[in-house]
């Protein structure tokens, strides 16, 4: 309604209008939205290149087993970085996903013990694991869900606490750090794929199945997809249904971009909150429960490294930290960007220490490219705009 | 016709010791646009809040459509047809329009054999789309956030969002501040498009020119008083000035 007006000068310094923008603003805006994706795409390229040189042409990074790898690799960083993904879109913060997962880690695996000790089959002992670990974790996003919205204590300060809290009964718990003692069936659960796949002589293709190998086609031997992959994938496929598709998910951004508004237009914000949070614990509790089974045991420790990371991978994929901005599928490729990143960097045998200076950087590099595009869009990350 | 939609009878609101809207009496007629004039700080903003539910008055009485109410939220008084226009405007920034006429009230659609609720996009851009249209508001694009849009052109959607959830009173919180001359003049002309439709429209404002181009009427307040009572085309801003800075009462008002 305001076409003349936008075409003022005044308008365009402030940048608000769409149909005004000069070539080189849409080729940044354009390039500053898919960033992430050529970033990895490049940085794959780059690795790619570099690991054969730097090893005579011995080591290849994407291969089949090494694309697995990574795939595994994300699995924590990527669970825990889901449910942080709608925290932070509705302006929230949650610090106690590294500790939730830990919890979960050493619940489900005194429940999986415990159930399989009691005479339970090994399946529904896995079974009893799972529910008791995200169980547990979920009542803790419960506690912070209820004390953010209904007690108005600041995210920060409330998962702050919980983490703290959460840490000191995942220690309790598990005693000596580690709870050890699982059936040793779960192994197959935490570490085999969907399919195996042996190239040359003696080899094929299996599915659903591992083959018993051993020497040289053991060696050969990749496993395609494994079952904590798949897993992952599916919880992955249910945040992006439940936040680009659903009512819910819908709120998700409406509380992040206002508050305000939120409350005005009758959402039931507490009730959106207190279910964020229980989503954000409950991914990292699915990421504590597939470490049990991955490691045959649960651990106190696992999760603590894992928070940072987690944001960073948020962060990176290009969720505002003011809320009300963000995707799942830009988690996933944050999350993508630093497994390709530690990988690479090991496989050209960079001290392991750069890993942090080079993930810090692309952090810092990621929200300044979201702010250039801002500037160039007219909003103000902190919604200040008029 | 005769009776008014709107009828406020000694309506009084105190916080502690100060008596911010002192027993204030006045009606909006179907149809009509009344000017709500006053300086900062004369009880205009509290009078619309005791009206559209966010304060509870003392004293006094509002009857709505021919029934005394009492709204306990702003939502109570939402369903009941009233809305609010705040400066604010209550917008979503982040999201796009559809999403924004619909907040809180989301269209759904029942998906897989019905197990789960999809929002309906479509179908609320449509409806959406039609609602502006029917106001005779052009976007270039309905899908983009409303961060991308103009100060006026966010009004435009928070009045259709009004229009559309069926409103039978406008309510609107100074709805030019902060606008350019040619935003100015597309709200004004969308608060004559809501009178055509029948939807009346209380316009709080300190603005004068603004109370000469829309309003039919015209209730000046000072101090928590209303001071004087107006058919806008019968009286001219230097009277108006006098009532809004007091130095000037009508002592029937």
């Amino acid at each position: 309604m305001n076409e003349r007006a936008s075409r003022t000068p005044l308008a365009r310094a402030r940048g608000a209008p769409s149909g005004a923008r000069t070539r080189a603003q849409r080729a940044i805006l354009f390039l500053s939205s898919i960033w992430a994706w050529l970033f990895l795409a490049l940085l794959i390229l780059f690795f790619v290149a570099a690991v054969p040189l730097t090893t005579g042409g011995a080591v290849n990074f994407l291969t089949l087993r090494n694309s697995q790898n990574i795939l595994v690799a994300i699995i924590p960083v990527l669970l825990l970085g889901l449910g942080q993904t709608f925290v932070i879109i509705a302006a929230g913060i949650d610090l106690s996903v590294g500790w939730v997962m830990s919890l979960a880690s050493v619940v489900s695996a005194l429940a999986l013990r415990a159930a399989f000790d009691g005479g339970l089959p090994l399946f529904p002992s896995v079974i009893a694991g799972l529910i008791a670990g995200v169980g547990a974790a979920a009542a803790v996003g419960l506690v912070n869900g209820v004390v953010i919205s209904k007690l108005k204590v600041p995210a920060f300060i409330v998962t702050l606490g919980t983490s703290f809290i959460v840490r000191g009964v995942a220690y309790l718990m598990s005693e000596n750090t580690t709870v050890i003692g699982l059936p040793a069936g779960i192994r197959a659960y935490g570490n085999d794929a969907l399919l195996y796949y042996i190239p040359g002589a003696g080899g094929g293709l299996y599915v659903l199945h591992r083959p018993e190998v051993s020497g040289e086609l053991l060696r050969r031997m990749d496993a395609i997809l494994p079952y904590p992959v798949v897993v992952t994938a599916f919880v992955v496929a249910w945040a992006i249904f439940l936040l680009h598709r659903t009512q819910f998910g819908r709120h998700v951004y409406a509380i992040g971009g206002s508050m305000d508004a939120a409350v005005r237009s009758g959402i039931p914000v507490d009730r959106r909150v207190i279910a964020i949070y229980i989503l954000s614990a409950a991914t990292s509790g699915i990421a504590g429960f597939l470490s049990t089974l991955r490691f045959t045991a649960g651990s106190a420790v696992i999760g603590d490294p894992l928070l940072l990371s987690s944001i960073a991978a948020v962060i990176i994929g290009g969720v505002s930290l003011f809320g009300g901005a963000g995707t799942v599928i830009g988690t996933v490729i944050g999350a993508l960007i630093i497994a390709v990143l530690t990988t690479g960097l090991v496989m050209l045998n960079v001290e392991a220490f750069w890993q942090f200076i080079v993930v810090g950087t692309v952090v810092i590099v990621a929200v300044l490219i979201d702010q250039s595009r801002d500037l160039i869009t007219g909003h103000a990350r902190a919604g200040a705009a008029q | 016709m005769s009776e008014p939609l709107l009828s406020v009878r000694n309506l009084t609101k105190t916080f502690g010791g100060l008596v911010a809207v002192d027993s204030v009496s006045f009606d909006v007629a179907r149809g009509e646009v009344v000017g709500l004039l006053g300086d900062n700080g004369a009880g205009k903003s509290t009078l619309i809040k005791c009206v559209s539910g966010v304060h509870a008055a003392e004293a006094g009485e509002i009857v709505f459509d021919g029934r005394p109410v009492q709204f306990a939220s702003p939502m109570d008084a939402r369903s009941a047809g009233i809305e609010t226009i705040y400066q604010d405007l209550a917008l979503a920034n982040n999201l796009d329009v559809g999403a924004n006429i619909f907040l809180g009230r989301e269209v759904r659609t029942r998906r897989f054999g019905g197990l789960v609720k999809t929002l309906d996009d479509r179908h609320m851009r449509e409806q959406s789309r039609q609602t502006l249209e029917s106001l005779q508001i052009r976007f270039p694009t309905l899908t983009e956030p409303i961060e991308k849009l103009s100060g006026g052109q966010r009004q435009a959607v928070a009045i259709a969002r009004a229009v559309y959830w069926d409103a039978r009173l406008m309510i609107m919180d100074e709805p030019t501040n902060n606008l350019g001359v040619p935003e100015q003049h597309k709200v004004l002309e969308l608060i004559r498009t809501l009178k055509d439709r029948g939807v009346p429209v209380i316009l709080i404002t300190h603005v004068l020119p603004d109370v000469f181009a829309v309003t039919d009427r015209v209730v000046v307040m000072h101090r928590g008083r209303k001071v004087a009572e107006k058919i806008t085309a019968r009286t001219n801003a230097e009277e108006l000035v006098q009532y809004m800075v007091g130095a000037r009462e009508d002592a029937a008002a």
